[in-house]
């Protein structure tokens, strides 16, 4: 593994971050909070719609996001090369801790 | 079997359980008491993160909190989970990476420095022992209000339970309980909700009840709670805010980064083993949590709408419209008797008047009815999920249900917070610190007698709790906002910032958010030293006190990138440290040195 390798994996990474950021902000602080009052207009299952952001929608969705984040997370590992091996697992149990 | 009888034997029957897990799990080796050996899968894991993170609060408050603050309670139900996607994204991979034991640890490592190690186990303390105060709390009122016993008798056996599990088994003892707990406590939470959304709405999942019409009507719960507390002279459900949109903004930021930033939660992603479990581990942990925190809202609409509609039966104004005291049901006498429910007949008509005296116009129309002010002088908001399931007239054993989930949720965020104290004692101090020549076997020792200290101290104070419990756990959450999470994510994602500018932005963001909040609540919150009043028109922009956790945390972040850029960057082997947290795999750029 190469230093620029490490590089474009962390490069790569911060780009996830930034996706996954914006979406967390934009259903909570936009939908939940700062549009809630505009969003009411239109109604979902029969909740005002800001509403059902602010006590439901942003909630289903943080949970999509982090799995969706740990298996783009995993197959970028992969794809760097960068993934623990079983034999690391076994050695980082007793020592080092 | 009456209400007591049948309480006694679901609390005895899940008390057995816990120390019954507690002799099998017990840690042979200090891995194995501070985070379970690295041993425990990702959906375990999650399933005990849930029970840590799930507290009295959640528990028991919560759904009364959103009941009487509508839309906006929201701040609880997205600043609770939405630290999950920082702490999955921004912390538990790389901390986990790292490979230690406690989180002071680490910052001690990033910073290369003690001084930094030792500020951030004054924070973990003062943030965990606040809180723990809190959840000591729950387990004396819990069972003083189910069992009919003294609250230092129920404290006391609290106390012991938790002693017999935390210090035998550590970490190891504490996950295998907490993952029963999980079960006790959601099961508790769903099923009184499950019944309540289907006496109402003919729903079987109250996510979906919320949003549906009352059985037999055109009319939605949420119209329906809307029409009748605006009626009464209370402000529109669905939309009534808390102070002002940034108010609310700011106070769900906070809550957020407290989460993320919190040390007990954060240990529980140490125990995984591997980087990958830590992510999808913190998914479980989320949608775990998300179970209870998506059906509180239709516990809290529809428990504040069944208790409204109690109370007004009939038409606002006519005489015959308010509920005859004499004629209030079983569950209204029961709770009257632990002081949690007051009425006072103030026009001396007998009947109940419920509604809004602090809104002038409303007030002013209901003195023309001969209504004398609002006669429920006392409703806690602790009622809406304790009675529940007696306003909605379930079975025995499902309110017996309910103080047995109130007391796993207690316990077991109580058990994870001490272990956080119990750990930066031993390991950061007495090792870290003192006496670093420690061995293995002393240090086990340390840990168990740091354990059994801390579960006595925090008895202690259980005992003669502060007043402002509620106040204390905001406390926590600020803390942890404004000085550990800051100072762990710059660690991660900045190679410059140093520690200098790590100890000097802890100290400052610490600072500002608690001379902030005593300013207004009062210096360690004793009444009467507070400087500047607790209202609204003194907060800066509008903020209340429990919101000031964001500003504290944007302080901490300024301070020390401000003080890093005149200082020297950190040392080549810290910058190493720092590239290798980054990649998941063992053999880091690091390890080539």
């Amino acid at each position: 593994m190469t230093q620029a390798n490490a590089h474009a994996y962390w490069r790569a990474n911060l780009r996830l971050l930034a996706w996954i950021l914006a979406i967390w902000f934009f259903v909570s602080f936009g939908c939940g909070i700062v549009l809630a009052d505009f969003l009411n207009t239109w109604s979902l299952g029969g909740y005002p719609l800001g509403f059902w952001f602010a006590q439901q929608g942003s909630l289903y969705t943080f949970v999509v996001l982090i799995f969706f984040y740990a298996w783009r997370m995993n197959r970028l590992d992969r794809r760097f090369g960068l993934e623990e091996t079983d034999r690391e697992e076994d050695g980082s149990q007793g020592e080092g801790r | 079997m009456d209400l007591a009888t049948t309480t006694y034997w679901v609390v005895g029957a899940t008390f057995l359980l816990y120390i019954g897990i507690a002799f099998g799990s017990r840690a042979r080796t200090t891995g194995e008491f501070y985070v379970a050996g690295g041993h425990v899968h990702p959906i375990a894991n999650g399933l005990a993160t849930a029970a840590d993170w799930m507290s009295a609060a959640s528990f028991l408050s919560m759904a009364g909190l959103i009941a009487f603050l509508g839309y906006g309670g929201s701040v609880f139900l997205m600043g609770w989970t939405g630290g999950y996607v920082l702490l999955a994204c921004l912390l538990a991979p790389y901390l986990r990476k790292y490979g230690k034991y406690t989180v002071p640890e680490f910052i001690g490592d990033r910073y290369a420095s003690k001084a930094a190690r030792v500020v951030a186990v004054v924070c973990l303390i003062l943030v965990s022992l606040t809180y723990v105060i809190g959840q000591m709390k729950g387990v004396g009122v819990a069972f003083s209000r189910f069992l009919e016993v003294s609250y230092e008798v129920g404290l006391g056996v609290g106390m012991v339970i938790v002693f017999f599990y935390a210090v035998f088994g550590g970490m190891k003892g504490i996950t295998y309980t907490q993952i029963a707990q999980y079960c006790v406590l959601i099961f508790a939470y769903t099923v009184p909700a499950i019944f309540i959304s289907l006496q109402l709405t003919d729903q079987f999942l109250p996510q979906v009840g919320l949003g549906s019409t009352l059985s037999g009507t055109e009319t939605t719960v949420l119209q329906k709670l809307d029409q009748i507390v605006q009626e009464l002279g209370f402000s529109k459900y669905s939309t009534q805010t808390k102070e002002s949109t940034l108010n609310v903004f700011v106070y769900t930021l906070s809550l957020m980064l407290g989460t993320a930033g919190l040390p007990h939660v954060i240990v529980r992603f140490f125990t995984v083993p591997r980087v990958r479990d830590a992510r999808t581990s913190a998914g479980w942990a989320l949608l775990f949590i998300a179970i209870l925190y998506t059906t509180a809202p239709a516990v809290a609409a529809m428990a504040r709408l069944n208790l409204t509609e109690t109370l007004q039966p009939g038409t606002i104004g006519a005489a015959e419209g308010s509920l005859r005291y004499e004629e209030r049901p079983e569950w209204f006498k029961n709770w009257e008797a632990t002081g949690l429910l007051r009425f006072e007949d103030k026009n001396g008509d007998g009947r109940i008047q419920y509604y809004n005296d602090q809104n002038p116009e409303f007030a002013e129309r209901a003195a023309g009815f001969g209504w004398q002010g609002n006669e429920m002088v006392q409703l806690d908001q602790d009622i809406i999920v304790l009675a529940n399931p007696e306003i909605a007239g379930l079975p025995n054993w499902v309110i017996a249900l309910v103080a047995a989930g109130g007391l796993a949720a207690a316990l077991s965020t109580a058990a994870g917070l001490l272990l956080a104290i119990s750990s930066a004692i031993s390991h950061d101090l007495i090792k870290g610190v003192f006496h670093p020549k420690i061995g293995e076997k002393g240090e086990l020792r340390a840990s168990r007698f740091a354990m059994g200290g801390s579960v006595i101290a925090a008895g202690l104070i259980g005992l003669n709790p502060p007043g402002l419990v509620a106040g204390t756990v905001a406390l926590a959450f600020g803390l942890a906002a404004s000085s550990i999470f800051p100072a762990l994510t710059m660690g991660i994602f900045s190679k410059r910032v140093n520690r200098q500018g790590a100890i000097a932005g802890m100290l400052a963001g610490f600072g500002v958010t608690a001379f902030y909040v005593f300013q207004h609540k009062g210096v360690l919150f004793i009444k009467g030293t507070e400087f500047l009043g607790d209202l609204p028109p003194n907060w800066f922009f509008g903020l209340e006190p429990n919101a000031f956790g964001a500003v504290g945390a944007a302080v901490n972040f300024a301070v020390a990138f401000a003080v890093s850029a005149k200082t020297a960057p950190p040392s080549a082997e810290v910058q190493e440290l720092v590239e290798s947290i980054r990649v998941p795999k063992g053999a880091g750029p690091a390890a080539g040195h």
